[in-house]
């Protein structure tokens, strides 16, 4: 196996060209690989420490309180949020078909589709870095030392360590935020690439020229476009097996409809590390509204 | 980059006596097999060294491949049948003039005698940074030498370019498209017969390849219906050369004309795009209407719609509105 592809340009020299294409097997190995520990470890866990231990409910007592407090239904993401998820996902799944069905053999017209999931890729996530930054506040990212510690906590009890203390996460779970910024990683590597790539097609705006960039520099860029899209078919394995495992179906409906039921949320949630808020509240029973009515 | 000298390079030759012998071997050997037909495009690759081959598979001694057959209400031509008996064939002179005359139109006596009818419709391209053994997108690379502001790009395309600019070289392409003609491909599996219009295929679905043949597959034989023999033809061929030259642009076009207005019509132009291009908005307007200058201006004027011409070409735009033109007034073949 290869890693990279090397050409000889007009003036003899060895060039690169891109990313090996024996690495979009490797990918999808890794991300098999990933799905069968994971659900192996899933089922020897179930198998070993009980279904309460990997499923985990609160008594009732611990519910009451504050359920009485709360709404029934807890906003989890906003229209804003969803409409960009699906978006992007939808051009994601985009971008690799056309990029790699055709490396596979399916051959058809691929190129205007990829470039123009590509644009909407990258309007999007313009739309979701100020978003982000302006409206929903960048710390629901951040990874803190609560985190790591209650990820400690949970490996520790997962290989049979008695762990008093409970830690819950905040909106986001330490997996969640991780792979977002892994997901963020590859993309803006490929879509920064794909960018400069647009130097080599034709547009209103300009003719393609593709000697602005040296052979060695477009060499370069490719293998980004290339591993940064690579990366993106483990990472899309990984998402699509967790989103539809029976567990994580209550995250994943929230996907769709923009809210947990109150249960949920104190199950899995600390309600000090994601207060639902006043504002949390009242977005909560507009979303629940406008469901009635529609 | 290709090394120009006379020494190719070492390869196992085979010379299969019948089809299925052929067809086991392309099966055998898949992607490192060349399937040679008279060898006028194959032996400039390997001489360059830009293509390299471990195994060719020869088909000069089937006979079944040759020869020029009455089916039914048309013909059928063997793809090793050549160019020359293609062009002196007394069943293709009387009733598919069209397709005699662009034979005869390809290179040079000594390469019609050798040249195949099969290999003419399924040569690379004749871009010279491809031909040159340049890592350009059809290659396998990431670039289009020929498009770029500093390329020379003078026998270029002016349509249908997705990234690779290369345009179709086959003077006998555009008359069997024109003809209706169908494509027999054999393989492993079987065969299938294809429109001629569909056996060539665009850089926007596969930038590697310029027909719809893959390895394992042999173009058997080329069948032409009868529906337009004895049509009204015309082809007509431009080059820098009167001999020994691929066309600039080409034309070859099939109408049916009663009592002065054209019935039906097809039209193919050579030369300007990765594949023939067929004119089917201009065949579309040409229905019904009468056989005159205006009719013919218009079509000429309709054909070059949506050109796009790179720097060096844009005479192939003039020079593809006026062949469309006199295809559509004039009575050339």
């Amino acid at each position: 196996m290869e890693w990279f592809r090397w050409e000889r340009n007009p003036w003899g020299q060895e060039i690169l060209i891109g990313l090996s294409w024996d690495l979009i097997w490797v990918a999808v190995a890794a991300g098999a690989l990933l799905i069968v520990a994971h659900a192996l470890l899933y089922y020897w866990r179930w198998r070993v420490a009980g279904a309460a231990t990997i499923s985990r409910t609160l008594p009732c007592s611990e519910l009451v309180e504050p359920i009485n407090q709360l709404p029934e239904k807890i906003l989890r993401h906003s229209v804003a949020s969803r409409l960009f998820h699906w978006v992007m996902a939808a051009s994601v799944l985009t971008l690799l078909f056309t990029a790699f069905l055709p490396i596979w053999g399916v051959k058809f017209s691929w190129v205007t589709a990829h470039w123009i999931a590509g644009l909407v890729l990258t309007a999007a996530i313009i739309f979701h870095i100020i978003h982000a930054s302006f409206w929903k506040g960048l710390s629901f990212m951040w990874i803190s030392r609560q985190d790591l510690y209650g990820r400690w906590m949970t490996v520790k009890e997962t290989f049979g360590s008695a762990v008093e203390i409970e830690n819950k996460p905040g909106k986001n779970p330490l997996e969640n935020k991780l792979f977002h910024h892994v997901v963020a990683i590859a993309t803006l590597a490929a879509i920064i690439t794909g960018l400069v790539m647009m130097a080599k097609i034709d547009t209103p705006w300009w003719n393609r020229n593709p000697y602005v960039l040296s052979d060695d520099t477009w060499g370069i860029i490719y293998i980004i476009h290339g591993a940064g899209s690579v990366a993106l078919i483990t990472l899309i394995m990984a998402h699509l097996y967790f989103a539809v495992r029976p567990e994580k179906r209550w995250i994943t409906l929230s996907m769709l409809r923009g809210w947990i039921p109150r249960e949920r949320y104190l199950e899995h949630h600390d309600p000090q590390r994601w207060p639902v808020g006043e504002a949390a509240r009242r977005d909560a029973a507009a979303s629940v509204a406008s469901e009635t009515e529609g | 980059m290709a090394i120009i000298q006379d020494m190719m390079p070492a390869f196992e030759l085979f010379q299969p006596a019948s089809v299925n012998d052929a067809l086991a071997l392309v099966n055998r050997y898949g992607k490192d097999a060349w399937v040679m037909g008279g060898g006028m495009d194959s032996l400039d690759w390997f001489k360059d060294r830009a293509k390299k081959p471990k195994v060719v598979v020869d088909l000069g001694q089937i006979k079944e491949l040759r020869g020029v057959r009455q089916q039914g209400d048309g013909v059928e031509i063997g793809a090793m049948t050549t160019l020359t008996q293609v062009a002196t064939n007394s069943l293709i002179q009387s009733r598919y003039g069209l397709l005699a005359q662009a034979a005869r139109k390809v290179a040079t006596p000594q390469i019609r005698n050798q040249g195949t009818i099969g290999g003419n419709v399924s040569q690379d391209t004749r871009c010279w940074y491809y031909r040159a053994g340049m890592q350009c997108y059809r290659a396998g690379g990431n670039i289009c030498y020929a498009d770029t502001p500093t390329a020379m790009n003078r026998e270029h395309c002016l349509f249908e370019a997705d990234r690779c600019v290369a345009v179709s070289p086959s003077d006998t392409a555009p008359a069997l498209i024109a003809l209706d003609a169908k494509f027999v491909v054999r393989n492993s599996k079987g065969e299938r017969v294809i429109d001629a219009e569909d056996y060539f295929i665009g850089p926007k679905v596969d930038i590697t390849r310029m027909t719809v043949l893959k390895p394992g597959d042999l173009l058997t034989a080329i069948r032409i219906p009868g529906t337009w023999a004895g049509a009204r033809f015309y082809f007509e061929k431009l080059s820098d050369r009167e001999a020994w030259d691929f066309a600039l642009v080409n034309v070859a076009s099939a109408m049916i004309v009663e009592g002065g207005t054209i019935k039906q019509a097809r039209i193919v132009v050579g030369g300007v795009a990765n594949r023939p291009f067929r004119l089917k908005p201009v065949e579309d307007s040409l229905r019904g209407e009468r056989v005159s200058e205006e009719t013919a201006e218009l079509a000429g004027q309709t054909a070059i719609w949506g050109a796009k011409p790179l720097n060096h070409n844009h005479y192939k735009v003039s020079l593809m509105k006026n062949l469309v033109k006199r295809s559509v007034r004039g009575v050339k073949v």
